[in-house]
């Protein structure tokens, strides 16, 4: 089943075309991951598939439901609120620099969206929230404050308050990005855990090799289109591509 | 007169003072947030009216802005001046002059919340409200709060500038009684009961400020 598709997808700011016609699907249960040089619009494409940011054209459809359309002068149309509510709900994102709530300690950064918006009571949004701060290693932070927190163990809060919400896919932007290079094998480890429980997910990386390993799919972007995608070790080990190649040789030592 | 006299007599005009502070903090801060949104419109007039507003608020002494409210109904449409405006004209030109202080306090504090905090809540799936209310005001009154500190101290001692339109506040009184006794020990004594407010208005900011400390 598919649970993202997104269909010719443009998006400029000004006269600046960032994505210029995107189309790519993700099934249940598949992992795929977007490489690129920097400017490439691999975070733009992120934002606008999670509604952060608005595209001009193109079609985004999660669990087969439309959240934007596209009408008959190519401008795109987007799903009224409430079901842009609801649509929002498929999806989760955990950033590049976390954005937890530095006035919220770990548990109430995890549960207080499960209390808030999905309206759990705060009993049931404290299980949940503790199972899958558990998950992450982290049960005895519950009390900290994010501060007080390592960078690693931070962006660990920050994937559970996504995974807390029970979203079908969850998007990635360089999730290691803002680490010391010591802890980025935390976050790594997480998400390869995730990709072993069949969590669908979206991640945006500059770390090779940890693409080739958790991903079913890799889609290379360069100039705001996909230059080439495949199978891992097709587009990793192999890239027919000029451009692909010369982006990997960077990464080779 | 004796210098207990003195002293209790003062402490009605204490009263007064502290019924200006108070009534000018209760309405002011809330208007200022207000304020601020109106500074902050994406619809261009509205935020020019505040913008506007603002400027003048800050650009011209209080004092005069007290003058004006209480002589300029009377001057502008002959509304005869009862004895009880004088104090609601106190209150009106405080609350316009100090909201427009916290305007620019709350605006400040709100556009230094990053973009991250806004773009996180959103994917959670928090309404604009909901991410205003738990998200953004809980970190804005952490940030602004030394700069409403002074603010509140300041206005301790703007209170005496009530004596302009003869309102009975301490400071109208120590003056009364200086020149009645030609004498300065009325206004040392006010001087120490203003000092003894601003003491316990500033140990209370400071434990508000202690108790937002549990987070950076
Ligand atoms: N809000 C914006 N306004 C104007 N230009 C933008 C905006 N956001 C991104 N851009 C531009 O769009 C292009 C793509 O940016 P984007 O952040 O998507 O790249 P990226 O592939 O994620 O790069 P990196 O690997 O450095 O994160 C860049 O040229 C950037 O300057
Ligand atoms: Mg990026």
């Amino acid at each position: 089943m598919k649970l993202l598709e997104i269909k010719n997808l443009k998006k400029s700011f000004g006269d600046l075309n960032v994505i210029k016609d995107i189309s790519l699907s993700v099934d249940q249960g598949e992992v795929l991951s977007i490489i690129g040089p920097s400017g490439s619009g691999k975070s733009t494409l992120l934002r606008c598939a999670t509604l952060l940011e608005t595209i001009d054209s193109g079609e985004l459809v999660y669990v087969g439901e439309h959240a934007v359309k596209t009408d008959e002068n190519g401008c795109a149309v987007y799903a009224p609120p409430q079901d842009l509510k609801r649509i929002q709900r498929y999806f989760g994102l955990v950033f590049q620099n976390f954005n937890l709530f530095p006035h919220f300690s770990v548990i109430r950064n995890v549960t207080d969206a499960l209390i808030t918006v999905q309206k759990k009571s705060k009993e049931e949004a404290y299980e949940i929230g503790r199972n899958f701060l558990r998950k992450m290693g982290l049960l005895d932070k519950e009390n900290a404050y994010p501060y007080q927190l390592s960078g690693g163990q931070q962006q660990r809060v920050s994937i559970a308050r996504a995974l807390a919400l029970n979203p079908k896919v969850l998007f990635f932007d360089e999730p290691t990005s803002a680490l010391d290079p010591e802890l980025t094998g935390e976050i790594l480890r997480v998400i390869k855990d995730l990709a072993a429980e069949h969590m669908t997910m979206v991640i945006v990386t500059h770390e090779m090799s940890f693409a080739r390993d958790v991903s079913n799919h890799v889609i290379f972007m360069d100039g705001g289109v996909i230059v080439e995608q495949g199978c891992p070790d097709q587009v990793i080990n192999n890239p027919q591509n000029g451009r692909t190649k010369a982006f990997l040789s960077r990464f080779e030592n | 007169m004796s210098l207990t006299g003195l002293i209790t007599e003062l402490s009605k005009g204490m009263l007064t003072s502290v019924e200006i502070f108070t009534l000018t903090l209760v309405f002011s801060l809330p208007l200022g947030l207000f304020v601020a949104f109106g500074r902050m419109s994406k619809n261009l007039i509205i935020r020019n009216i505040f913008r506007i507003y603002i400027s003048i608020m800050r650009g011209t002494p209080l004092i005069l802005q007290l003058m004006v409210v209480y002589f300029g109904p009377f001057y502008i449409f002959k509304i005869p001046l009862s004895y009880a405006y004088r104090f609601q004209a106190v209150i009106i030109g405080f609350v316009l002059n100090y909201a427009a202080y916290f305007a620019e306090i709350y605006r400040g504090g709100i556009e230094s919340i990053s973009v991250g905090q806004y773009e996180a809540a959103k994917v959670l799936g928090y309404s604009k409200s909901q991410t205003f209310v738990r998200i953004v005001f809980p970190q804005v009154i952490k940030r602004i709060l030394p700069s409403v500190t002074n603010e509140v101290i300041t206005l301790i001692k703007d209170t005496s500038l009530a004596f302009v339109i003869s309102v009975m506040e301490m400071f109208t009184m120590a003056k009364a009684f200086a020149s009645a006794q030609t004498s300065m020990v009325p206004y040392i004594v006010a001087g120490i009961f203003y000092y003894v407010f601003n003491f316990i208005v500033a140990s209370t900011m400071e434990w508000f400020e202690k108790k937002l400390s549990y987070f950076q």
